[in-house]
């Protein structure tokens, strides 16, 4: 193995949970903006954060605003003036900042978000479910999913540098799940101050724009030296033309999401996957579940002890949703049986949208596996042991039988 | 890996316990979790937090089912079914009790040589050095006691890492008598 430039004993292990983790992160990360209104289970990275800002420890300008709404509001009309903007929320914090979640993306402004997942009401719920994240699946963000405290410290720092690649110019969220990782304190290694800095190249360097009024090329940011309109009506003249550079910044995503992983592999020691997708002994694997989130430490710690039992089973984790690496989880999971999609959050009347993804990339492929979506854990429901277990049983048994009696099962629910 | 299940009412400090344990455990070089299952956060409605120590990196994120030690930190949950439910056979019942041993296996309603059960008088001790019934660090250092998870020395780093000065102070002198007078009870 490389030796890293940061080794492990030069990094700061701190017993953190996932909310105070993606605090420190930001911490470090020379940004210049944080507008945030608390909700649980986000809250400690407000708190954490504003102790910060109280303290003098970082010189951030801390908007404590009135509302999500203005919370996201205020990042874009920071972002837009050129600063390095984080805010974070949960649920109905998430779903109150909607019509705004677009015009960031649309204005191409890499702001990051860490949302700590949390099922919408009603009936009123603080606990776990994708259903907040599954929401802004198209509104033009990239999306991230983590898988335990650590993950959720080094994405955060890796998502500003994927959000502001000039590539890609586009906002980050980075998902954690609430009180699984929010509130679950682990070991998180955490890198010196100027290391992240230097990780990052400093402050927020803005991409350049031609401006045939000034005849040159000037920063993207709203500047009286310099005056640009940004947002300004838009109509179907050109407003289709100026939605294809999203298209294609969402394509270049992908391979920067990859790149980052493999500098922060260099720099710490430490990689999830490819970035994109991290899998557990797929390669000769019957029976494969897809998942998102903590979950999959859950599912993998299942498959290790089944697979002491001869039972082939294997877990693949998407760390990115959004752009959603449909020919990825094709190669990866050609020749599986049957891949079981586990969805913590559903669009009612239809499947969950992971589900939904993963047809997708395999309508084209001449072998399609077997495909089962099991929905569990809706608001906060816990994945225990048994029920992972039960997951990967029933695979087994449609492998077997060579056919998906039900396509959508609901898991851990009582009738 | 082990696993440690904290029952306590909300307010008596088992998530902070929760913490404290996995604090001292990383200062001894383990990997940890600890989390709360939050409920409806009434204060003085039963809770549970959890820990888990292990010497590898932990994957598994669910709650814990079927654990090694079970720590009560009121002893008018002792009697409650859910303080023994899923302890493995042969796991450890760490107990805030100060009433007679004899009478102990009823009020479990558990057989006896199923479990290791020790007592500490976690109640008075806190009453004692800090004038209010928070058991949490008391039975920390009862369970150090039962079950050397954690060195006393990394408890009392971590214990001077979460409280200020003076309370620190009485936590750690809390820490310490609880682990002499916590006992096993054999009969």
């Amino acid at each position: 193995m490389l030796k890293p430039r940061v080794p492990l004993e030069e990094q700061k292990v701190m017993p953190v949970n996932g909310d105070e983790a993606v605090a420190y992160a930001v911490k470090q990360c020379l940004v210049d903006v944080v507008a945030a209104y608390p909700i649980t289970p986000q809250t400690i990275i407000v708190e954490k954060f504003s102790e910060f800002v109280a303290n003098g420890e970082v010189k951030t300008q801390y908007v404590p605003v009135e509302s999500e709404h203005s919370a996201m509001s205020a990042c874009i009309g920071a972002a837009a003036a050129g600063a390095r903007t984080f805010t974070s929320t949960s649920a109905q914090g998430l779903a109150l900042m909607w019509e705004n979640l677009y015009i960031a993306s649309g204005l191409r402004l890499p702001i990051v978000m860490a949302v700590v997942n949390r099922a919408l009401s009603a009936p009123i719920n603080i606990h776990c479910d994708h259903s907040d994240a599954y929401g802004m699946r198209d509104s033009g963000w990239i999306q991230l999913f983590v898988e335990n405290s650590q993950e959720a410290y080094d994405t955060t720092i890796q998502a500003f540098k994927i959000a502001e690649h000039p590539e890609v110019q586009l906002p980050v969220a980075v998902n954690l799940d609430g009180f699984f990782l929010s509130h679950t304190l682990e070991n998180v290694y955490m890198l010196p101050d100027e290391e992240v800095h230097r990780f990052l190249g400093g402050y927020r360097k803005l991409v350049k724009t031609y401006v045939d009024y000034l005849n040159r090329e000037v920063e993207y940011k709203l500047d009286p030296a310099n005056p640009l309109s940004i947002g300004s009506l838009d109509l179907y003249d050109y407003y289709f033309e100026h939605k294809m550079p999203q298209v294609e910044a969402m394509k270049k995503a992908s391979d920067v999401v990859r790149r980052v992983n493999e500098e922060w592999y260099e720099l710490t020691g430490r990689s999830y996957g490819d970035g994109v997708i991290d899998s557990y002994a797929v390669e000769d694997a019957d029976a494969v579940v897809i998942v998102l989130g903590s979950s999959a430490g859950t599912m993998k710690y299942v498959a290790s002890l089944m697979r002491q039992k001869g039972f082939k089973v294997g877990v693949v984790r998407l760390r990115m949703f959004r752009p959603f690496p449909f020919s990825e989880v094709r190669e990866l999971l050609k020749g599986v049986k049957v891949v079981g999609v586990m969805d913590r959050g559903l669009s009612f009347g239809s499947y969950g949208p992971l589900y939904l993804e993963v047809n997708t990339a395999f309508y084209y492929s001449k072998e399609r596996p077997l495909l089962v979506n099991y929905i569990y854990g809706l608001g906060g429901r816990d994945l225990s042991p048994a029920m992972a277990e039960e997951v990967f049983m029933d695979l087994i048994e449609v492998a077997k039988i060579s056919e998906v009696r039900e396509h959508l099962k609901f898991i851990g629910v009582r009738s | 890996m082990i696993e440690v299940r904290w029952y306590a009412r909300a307010g008596q400090g088992a998530w902070t316990a929760s913490n404290l344990l996995a604090t001292a455990a990383v200062i001894d070089g383990k990997y940890v979790q600890s989390f709360p299952a939050f409920g409806p956060e009434r204060s003085g409605a039963p809770m549970f937090a959890f820990t888990r120590v292990s010497t590898e990196p932990i994957l598994i994120h669910s709650m814990i089912y079927e654990p090694d030690v079970v720590v009560v930190l009121d002893p008018t949950l002792i009697p409650s079914r859910d303080t023994t439910t899923g302890l493995k056979n042969g796991g450890v019942l760490v107990l805030n009790y100060s009433g007679r041993v004899e009478k102990l296996y009823e009020v479990l309603g558990i057989n006896r040589g199923l479990y290791k059960v020790y007592v500490a008088p976690a109640t008075e001790l806190a009453m004692e050095l800090l004038k209010r019934p928070i058991t949490s660090t008391a039975m920390l250092g009862a369970l150090v006691k039962a079950t050397n998870i954690v060195s006393i020395d990394a408890v009392v780093k971590a214990l001077k890492e979460r409280f200020p000065g003076p309370l620190a102070e009485r936590n750690i002198e809390l820490v310490k008598r609880a682990f002499e007078k916590t006992m096993e009870v054999y009969m």
